[in-house]
């Protein structure tokens, strides 16, 4: 009898996910936030030009997106050569180049979300704050990051959960090594090849709903708790 | 503490000019919907940046075009009540009472925190949030925040015009003792008169944009120039008076600089100074003293300046002692009594004729 259990290389699979999807949701969300609000908030020239530069990995084939990251972050292209001569650091067929994977496939989604709730922010309470003597960084970090928290763990949870499922960009960029690149799409993917391995296959499909289900759970506990001490006027 | 104001600026549709200075106590802007009053105090906030000029407070430049000077307004130290409160929701009323003392580093003065607690009223407020409180309390914490950014100006734009008749007279009298113990220069914004009849020592007069007058308040509220830039039934003039005795019967005996009145409301403390408005409309003439009258009030007077106005009336400058009164008569009348500038008078007002939000304290 076949064992209720995950295979070892799946359970590899599902841990190799959560690393690489929190990786790339939790280093990605500051520059995210800075994104979202120079969109938000900023007046510069070239402001639909960075609009459209961080939508495109939104619009692309993802297989094109890790195409593209192929040809900058390879072992051979340039930004790839230079981070692995100064620093040792390799992204290509690496659980860091899935990372990064991710974080640009998700960010799209974390900016849009995040700005969104930045443009609910009443800009005069900004300006008060500076009547009150503050700095723009800390009127950021006491009046506007306060207020857009729901909008910012809203903004996190839709990346992680684009960053779990990430395949096209991944597996283009990272290919699907087991124990090193092979996420659970991979990992399904990779056992819908082989007859005989559609239990497993299931076990993989359950524990990505119950992931994302669980994500959901938390944010929403997260927001009510803020809103219990805080419910914006 | 002077703050000097000399700025002009394009606006949409007119260009705004004033030049005026502001010493300690308030010094109204007031002027219609669409002056450009609170261009001014965001002018002097720093919120706008005027076109030419200069705004300094004694030897600080805050602003000097052709110097290039515009000091960003975290650093001008002034606190700025806002007509629509904007307090921070997510902080409790505490939190944003020390919200300047924060950003700013500043020293805790815990005498000068309990002494703005205690003039406001907002102590028992202090650990709830915004949504919690009612309009006239977000207010009142609005101005107690401003203050304790330990301001050098304090800028107050409409406070009252998102309240309703009974908040309005709940935060009039903080207001007083605002003005009356603190010796920050108050710019206060405002279109109503009865606001700037009872609060401002100064008033700086607007006019799409046009400085009209500057003056105390008694003066350009008796000016028949400024009259005509408001309503006509906003005419009238601010009288100071001191408290002589409370009767029995519900009437105060004030004495002013021009003779003794009856004022119609219970003022308790004798020797208190009180400012009294007192409407063109309300004060008829007579040129002899009247005798077997029901009115109580009756001040002999000199006719400084006559004006005429539209629908048959004219409007009467009256210099009783060194306080000036405005009555507004028909022409028949002024025909009939054959009215001179130069000639006595007898003023009669009714005691009735002093509603009650005309009436406000003055400390000294």
């Amino acid at each position: 009898m076949e064992s209720v259990f995950l295979s070892p290389e799946s359970w590899t699979a599902v841990f190799l996910s959560l690393r690489v999807s929190l990786v790339a949701t939790l280093l990605s969300l500051p520059l995210a936030i800075w994104v979202a609000h120079l969109l938000a908030r900023g007046r510069f020239r070239g402001k639909q030009v960075l609009n459209a530069l961080v939508h495109l990995p939104l619009v692309l084939p993802p297989v094109v997106t890790g195409y593209l990251l192929l040809l900058t972050y390879g072992r051979r292209a340039p930004i790839g050569q230079f981070l692995e001569h100064s620093f040792g650091f390799v992204l290509a067929f690496r659980w860091t180049g899935a990372a990064l994977a991710a974080a640009v496939m998700a960010f799209p989604l974390m900016v849009r979300a995040i700005r969104i709730a930045i443009e609910t922010v009443d800009p005069k309470l900004e300006e008060a704050a500076a009547t009150l003597g503050a700095s723009r960084w800390f009127t950021f970090r006491h009046v506007t990051l306060p207020l857009i928290f729901p909008g910012v763990i809203a903004g996190s949870v839709l990346g992680w959960a684009k960053a779990m499922g990430e395949f096209g960009a991944t597996i283009t960029f990272v290919s699907n090594i087991p124990g090193q690149t092979q996420t659970v799409p991979s990992a399904i993917y990779a056992a819908l090849q082989v007859p005989g391995r559609e239990s497993e296959v299931l076990k993989l499909v359950l524990i990505s709903v119950v992931l994302a289900v669980g994500a959901l759970l938390v944010s929403e506990w997260l927001v009510r708790r803020r809103r219990k001490k805080v419910d914006a006027a | 503490m002077t703050l000097n104001v000399a700025i002009t600026t394009v606006l949409k549709g007119f260009d705004l000019d004033v030049n005026f200075a502001a010493e300690r106590g308030v010094t109204a802007i007031f002027g219609a919907s669409g002056a450009g009053k609170t261009t001014v105090i965001n002018a002097v906030a720093g919120l706008h940046r005027p076109d030419q000029g200069t705004i300094t407070l004694d030897n600080d430049t805050f602003f000097a075009a052709d110097r290039g000077i515009n000091v960003p307004v975290a650093d001008r130290r002034l606190g700025y009540v806002f007509q629509d409160h904007r307090l921070f929701p997510n902080m409790t009323v505490a939190q944003n009472l020390s919200f300047a003392k924060k950003a700013r580093g500043l020293r805790q003065d815990g005498q000068h925190h309990s002494a703005v607690l205690e003039i406001l009223g907002i102590a028992p407020l202090l650990g709830r949030y915004p949504t919690d409180l009612s309009g006239g309390e977000k207010q009142r914490v609005a101005i107690g925040r401003a203050l304790l950014s330990q301001p050098k100006v304090l800028l107050l734009d409409e406070p009252l015009a998102s309240l309703d008749h009974a908040r309005r007279l709940e935060i009039l009298p903080y207001l007083e003792r605002l003005r009356d113990h603190s010796d920050l220069p108050i710019l206060y914004v405002s279109h109503s008169v009865s606001e700037v009849a009872r609060l401002a020592n100064q008033v700086v007069l607007l006019d799409r944009g046009r400085q009209i007058q500057v003056g105390p308040v008694t003066e350009v509220f008796s000016d028949l120039d400024a009259a005509q830039f408001l309503g006509r039934d906003d005419h009238g003039a601010v009288l100071f008076a001191k408290v002589v005795a409370t009767h029995a019967d519900g009437v105060t005996e004030v004495q002013s600089s021009g003779g003794r009145l009856f004022v119609n409301q219970t003022v308790s403390s004798a020797n208190k100074r009180i400012r009294l408005r007192i409407r063109a409309q309300d004060v008829m003439l007579s040129l002899s003293r009247p005798e077997g009258l029901s009115a109580l009030n009756v001040l002999p007077c000199v006719i400084a300046d006559i004006r005429s106005e539209a629908k048959n009336s004219v409007l009467v400058q009256l210099a009783c002692g060194p306080d000036r009164l405005l009555s507004r008569i028909t022409e028949r009348s002024r025909q009939h009594l054959n009215l001179q500038i130069g000639m006595p008078i007898f003023a009669v007002l009714k005691t009735v004729s002093m509603a009650q939000e005309a009436i406000g304290f003055q400390a000294g």
